[in-house]
């Protein structure tokens, strides 16, 4: 086809159509275009080839991935209940938001921390926590959602914004109101690291809520349910089309307390303002009534998973709120330590019902003069005015003739020293000196005159307020120390001290008259219609710091006491720090003890009138009598 | 001259051919769209079908060459409408491409690739020689480019792309030298990173660099490639039946009735729907083809070319994204995708080709 072909048609063909017979001149570029053709259908076939038959498993796998879905299903914790059964701790059913990690966008973090309020480092740090765990566990970012937090996780989930959150229902911890009973039921939060590592966590796994403190913690096996799990259908925008699977969540047990909320919430009252602990426990089985650590915080603060800022405000109290002061505090006893001594001094035979001794206000032992807390002195003091009085000379003889060791052998058999056992975590045992402690941690020989101290409840003794009830409880009894527990025991462990009822007795005489006589330094505590017996301690406070700046702390103030005087029911110990004397402690153990004693009164009664209604027959037959009769006996209690 | 034309004379292979492959969209729209707020779509295409069907038989009794002759008017009307779009265009997604016409919403970019296949037949008949000069092709790319520059303006990428395809076929039939070819390549490598610089939008960049690396960015627009490659690999060899494949049932799927309804399509009916389905289009493309070879002039070839050039490469660009093996360019496929101006522009295409076909039983 020669360049001047079209034109001479042209010429030659003015009318339509111009071109007519010179179609043929792009065959072999027509032919070209249909190889290309082919090539780009087989080049389509090809991708298609690899997808579906080559390797289909890579993407249908991915497929059912994609829209199966497993969600946890929280499991909700075990309640705590009180020993007449009122709940403590609840649950309550809220919304927590999950971060699905399969379809994380990095640049979403950012705003969906912002638009929930969440510290957006504390998530990233989160996040990094999680890297371990399989990319399809999502994870739980903030717990019990507020109606504004639910509204911007509603508007914002859908695929164009930030698909990666989803809602789940979980039960959230409720712990009573401003603190009562925090110490003993502890809380719950998420799994830290370090716990990971620990043998008492191996079953667990990171994101676990676990009991952190107090009884949550002891117990958390029994309160801690199963998480459950469901495989859901979702599409892509999360919401759910069918369950595929179940697996039910296994509640917690519910866990009952021998704890009395009556008497805690007495004891909380009587502290207000103080710092301090209150024990009460029935010492003729350890169980304890009450235990209260002042002061106190909200737990509620720091059930969530990234804890509030509240944290820090209390972890930086310089009060130290989180110390529980009932089994963690370790104070020396002062006074209050004298009934043990007596009780080893009449043991060990070193004084008797003869023994006296004159106090003029102090008396000087290996070169050192010791002074009595009273200036004038006591006068003539025997073994029972030397406890009505608290008498410290009398008390320095009986430690130096009873020397160190017979006195660690007693405070030993007291419960002083060592943990009492009681079923919560990290107790503090207290120290008793003696000459072999002595040697063991300083390498040095105990000097005599460093008893002359440990007489009367000072230098290097120190007890738990825990340990002091429990030691006080059990010698009112006779001798016979249970091991303290929260959580009801059908055959509770205790300890059989070898001791001659007789000596016991001389005591729990000189503890009642603490109380009840004229010029005893408990009279604070007495209660009308009940003998209670009782000691106060004021005790020094020594503290390195004190020493340096020259500044003296005021003394603890302790009270313990027990009653009835003759077969003891509730054993009480206070500390109330700085309180200066131990007789302004006194009155926290009454208000206790009368809360007690009421409370056995007023059940009496109830019960008397519940019976006498029971011996009543019917006037009118009724149909079923004995959901009628069965009811009546309760109402009384309702209406405390 | 209308006795010479009868419905006998139609192209019957490439009619029916199409209506097959219209009726497999109808179906995979149902199919993917049922559930959704599309639920009416699959009718609605049915009746723009019908339309098109409609259009196709009124563009095939009319001569081409008195639609060439207008090639300019059409042009200008065109551009015209392109600049209206810019002003008073409704806004959908993020871009302005459609204009209220009697209540549609039509979307004047897809009328326009037929006024440009008419405009470069017109252009290279009207140049009469076997060979196109630089100074004509310059003049014919200007003609081209500005209402790509529309088009670009809006933002829709896709569809400015395709005008591309038909300027190539027609300036490779009409002969081209190879020296041209070299500047060409030469001032497109030059210019693209420019065109990257400047002219591209961020989404338009991050959708080229996910088609490289979906795994960058696997929620946003590789996602798309993601789920759409899942979608496939899920198809297996005999697909998982109409309604049932859950990519497109639970949405994981973008768009599963326009763009992405290939991929739909082959989750339902696997590799042998895919083979037959990519089969049905080549014979579509072959039967213009034969229509181009057997064309009673040059124009009429350069028509035919132009449509099956257009169309090769919207199959070309949308297939291949399904497949994961070209970007998301949003672009649909021909004949399957749900949308009524697409579905119109190519049975008005396809009516052109039947025009050209008719014209040869005239004497």
């Amino acid at each position: 086809m020669s360049v001047t072909d079209p034109e001479s048609h042209e010429a030659r063909l003015p009318s339509k159509p111009p071109l007519r017979d010179d179609t043929k001149f792009a065959t072999a570029k027509i032919a070209f275009c249909q190889y290309l053709s082919i090539g780009i259908f087989l080049f389509l076939i090809a991708g298609f080839w690899d997808l579906q038959v080559r390797n289909p498993e890579v993407y249908s796998e991915q497929a059912e991935r994609n829209m199966i879905r497993s969600l946890p299903i929280p499991a909700p914790r075990g309640k705590i209940l009180d020993r007449d059964g009122r709940v403590i701790v609840d649950n309550h059913s809220s919304y927590s938001l999950i971060l699905s990690r399969e379809n994380l966008k990095a640049e979403h973090i950012e705003p969906i921390a912002r638009g929930l309020g969440i510290d957006y480092r504390r998530l990233e740090a989160r996040l990094d926590r999680f890297r371990g765990r399989p990319r399809y566990e999502p994870i739980i970012i903030k717990d019990e959602l507020t109606p504004a937090e639910l509204a911007f996780v509603a508007a914002h989930r859908d695929p164009e914004t930030f698909p990666e959150m989803e809602l789940i229902r979980a039960q959230r911890r409720l712990y009573p109101q401003e603190g009562l009973a925090a110490h003993v039921i502890g809380y719950v939060g998420e799994i830290s690291e370090a716990e990971l590592d620990a043998p008492e966590f191996i079953k667990y796994d990171q994101g676990d809520i676990v009991g952190k403190a107090g009884i949550e913690r002891e117990y958390n096996d029994t309160l801690m349910g199963k998480d459950g799990q469901r495989q859901v259908v979702v599409d892509n925008r999360g919401n759910e089309h069918e369950v595929l699977a179940i697996k039910d969540a296994v509640p917690g047990k519910s866990l009952q307390l021998t704890l009395d909320l009556d008497l805690q919430v007495v004891a909380e009252l009587a502290m207000e303002g103080k710092n301090g602990a209150v024990v009460a426990l029935d010492p003729r089985n350890g169980e304890v009534l009450a235990m209260v650590s002042n002061p106190t915080y909200d737990p509620n603060k720091f059930a969530g998973r990234i804890r509030s800022e509240d944290w820090k405000e209390i972890a930086n109290n310089p009060d130290n709120p989180m110390l529980d002061r009932a089994i963690q505090a370790q104070f020396a006893p002062g006074s209050t330590f004298k009934p043990i001594m007596a009780l080893a001094g009449l043991e060990k035979g070193v004084i008797d019902d003869n023994f006296k001794i004159h106090c003029p206000g102090g008396a000087t032992f290996y070169g050192r003069y010791f002074k009595c807390w009273v200036k004038q002195g006591h006068g003539v003091v025997d073994l029972h005015k030397g406890i009505v009085h608290s008498c410290d000379v009398f008390f320095y003889n009986v430690g130096n003739r009873l020397g160190i060791d017979n006195i660690a052998e007693y405070a030993d058999m007291a419960g002083f020293g060592h943990k009492t056992g009681i079923d919560l975590p990290s107790e503090a045992t207290g120290v008793v000196p003696s000459s072999a402690w002595k040697m063991k941690l300083f390498r040095q020989k105990w000097y005599a005159g460093e008893t002359i101290s440990v007489s009367i409840g000072q230098g290097a003794l120190t007890v738990t307020p825990l340990q002091l009830a429990s030691a006080i409880g059990g010698l009112g009894m006779g001798g016979v120390w249970y091991k303290p527990h929260l959580v009801k025991s059908d055959k509770p462990e205790r300890r059989m001290g070898k001791i001659d009822p007789a000596n016991a007795q001389k005591v729990i005489y000189g503890m009642w008259g603490v109380v009840n006589e004229g010029g005893g330094t408990g009279g604070r505590a007495r209660l009308p219609g009940v003998s209670v017996c009782g000691k106060t301690g004021s005790a020094q406070r020594l503290s390195n710091e004190a020493v340096k700046s020259g500044h003296k702390l005021k003394d603890n103030a302790w009270f313990v006491a027990f009653a009835p005087c003759e077969a003891p029911e509730i054993a009480v110990s206070v500390l109330w720090e700085s309180g200066e004397h131990g007789m302004l402690a006194a009155p926290v153990a009454r208000d206790v003890l009368k809360a007690y004693f009421d409370k056995k009164a007023r059940e009496a009664k109830a019960q008397a009138i519940a019976g006498e209604n029971r011996a009543m027959p019917p006037l009118v037959p009724v149909p079923s009598p004995e959901p009628q009769g069965e009811e009546q006996p309760e109402s009384p209690e309702q209406q405390e | 001259m209308a006795r010479y034309r009868s419905i006998r004379d139609l192209d019957w292979p490439l009619l029916i051919i199409t209506l097959v492959i219209c009726g497999m969209g109808i179906l995979q729209i149902y199919s993917a769209a049922h559930e959704t707020v599309w639920g009416n779509a699959w009718w609605k295409q049915a009746l723009w079908v019908a339309a098109g069907v409609g259009i196709m038989w009124i563009v095939a009794k009319i001569d081409y060459h008195t639609l060439l002759s207008r090639a300019y008017v059409f042009y200008g009307l065109s551009l015209a409408g392109l600049l209206l779009v810019l002003f008073i265009g409704k806004q959908a997604f993020g871009s302005r491409r459609w204009i209220s016409v009697a209540g549609f919403p039509l979307q004047i970019s897809e009328f326009v690739k037929t006024v440009i296949i008419l405009l470069v037949a017109r252009y290279l008949t009207d140049l009469k020689s076997d060979r196109v000069e630089g100074r004509d092709l310059l003049k014919l790319g200007g003609l081209v480019a500005v209402p790509m520059l529309l088009v670009v303006k809006q933002p829709d990428l896709g569809t400015a792309l395709c005008y591309i395809p038909i300027l190539a076929i027609g300036v490779f039939l009409a002969g081209l030298r190879w020296q041209y070819l070299v500047t060409i390549a030469v001032i497109l490598t030059l210019v693209l990173p420019a065109g990257w610089r400047f002219g591209l939008k961020d989404y338009q960049k991050v959708r080229l660099v996910t088609f490289l690396d979906p795994g960058l960015d696997p929620r946003g627009s590789g996602y798309q490639v993601i789920q759409s490659k899942i979608a496939v690999g899920a198809g297996g060899m005999w697909g998982q039946g109409v309604t049932r494949g859950t990519q497109t049932k639970y949405r994981f799927l973008p768009v599963p009735h326009t763009d992405f309804i290939f991929s739909s399509f082959a989750e339902e009916h696997g590799f042998v729907g895919v083979v037959v389905m990519l089969g049905l289009y080549f014979v579509l493309l072959m039967q213009i083809v034969q229509n181009a070879q057997m064309s009673p002039d040059r124009a009429g070839m350069y028509i035919c070319m132009g449509v099956c050039a257009l169309l090769l490469f919207h199959i070309l660009v949308n297939i291949g994204m399904v497949a994961g093996r070209m970007p998301v360019t949003g672009i649909p496929l021909p004949l399957m995708s749900y949308g009524g101006s697409n579905v119109l522009s190519v049975f008005l295409m396809l009516g052109l080709v039947n025009s050209v076909r008719l014209q040869r039983f005239v004497s």
